[in-house]
């Protein structure tokens, strides 16, 4: 698995991204910088990572989003190419219109950062295929603007074409306001796009790879992944 | 040419930061506020002496990244 990872002014998330990648795919990825206009040749994974770019000036991701490097992001998403963002990477997808939406100011207006459960919706998907659809795993949060809203519309959209890959629960997979920490509709925590190739979700499950980070829920995701190129190749 | 861009959120979006804006002053006993909405405003500097360019320029500039349409709503007005 061949993965580019972007990285933007302000962006602090890459480290551990990179290490996740390396661990997890025996491969280093190549970091791209944001000024670039061209991923690397044979790129199968577009990765954008967490932090803040550009200082989260004028809103969360929107300066990111009309960085040079995103109209190639754009070229490969529509040929296909599989695209995950993770936090800040989540609110530059939605900016650049590459997902619908928007990431709100948390509910409860304080940046939260800890661990919280997500009930994984559906196990066939790139994304996904390493976890059971209805499996619950722990991750961390850590952001601010983490609420995702959309209109009606979208919302019923999402849903109703299974678009919602993670959605904030208790430890048992029950959808509770309680254990939806920033307040987002239907206690979303990371959306497909239409064509299935483009995830964003707020948490982090790269910093859950290995056993001295405490859990190891995150490698799913990435095993996944992994497979996922293994099968197509 | 001058203008003003005022960016506010659309009426159905909820604004926490506008909310906690109305419980301070709220506290601080300002009385008679109903509510508050939170939004940012951006003074625009155009070259040349406006003209139907200069409008499209800050069109553009609001639908391009000042406002993100999804939610907020934008206001140009030319100030000078």
């Amino acid at each position: 698995m061949k993965s580019a990872l972007l990285v933007f002014p302000g962006i602090n998330r890459e480290r551990d991204m990179a290490r996740a990648l390396k661990l997890m795919s025996g491969r280093e990825p190549t970091m791209v910088w944001h000024a670039d206009r061209e991923l690397p040749a044979g790129t199968d994974l577009v990765v954008i990572p967490g932090g803040f770019s550009y200082g989260d000036y004028l809103r969360c991701g929107a300066i990111a989003a009309r960085a040079p490097i995103m109209a190639a992001v754009r070229a490969f998403a529509q040929k296909g190419g599989l695209v995950l963002a993770i936090c800040n990477g989540f609110q530059i997808v939605c900016e650049a219109g590459l997902l619908p939406g928007v990431l709100m100011r948390n509910s409860q207006l304080r940046f939260i950062c800890r661990d919280v459960y997500l009930r994984v919706e559906r196990s066939d998907t790139p994304f996904t295929r390493g976890y059971n659809a209805g499996q619950v795993i722990r991750v961390p949060v850590a952001h601010g603007e983490g609420n995702y809203i959309a209109d009606g519309e979208t919302i019923a959209r999402l849903e109703g074409e299974g678009r919602v890959l993670f959605r904030y629960a208790s430890p048992d997979g029950m959808i509770d306001p309680n254990w939806n920490h920033n307040g987002a509709m239907n206690a979303i925590a990371g959306i497909l796009n239409e064509r299935g190739n483009v995830l964003g979700m707020m948490p982090h499950p790269e910093n859950h790879v290995e056993a001295s980070m405490g859990c190891t829920d995150g490698r799913g995701l990435f095993a996944g992944l992994v497979d996922h190129f293994k099968l197509a190749a | 040419m001058k203008a003003r861009i005022t960016v506010t959120l659309k009426p159905a979006i909820l604004d926490p930061q506008g909310k906690a804006i109305e419980g301070a002053l709220k506290s601080l006993g300002v009385s008679g506020v109903a509510s508050v909405r939170q939004g940012k405003v951006f003074d625009i500097e155009i070259e040349g002496a406006g003209g139907a360019a200069a409008e499209a320029a800050l069109k553009n500039a609001a639908e391009k990244l000042l406002a993100n349409t999804v939610i907020e709503n934008y206001r140009i007005e030319v100030t000078g």
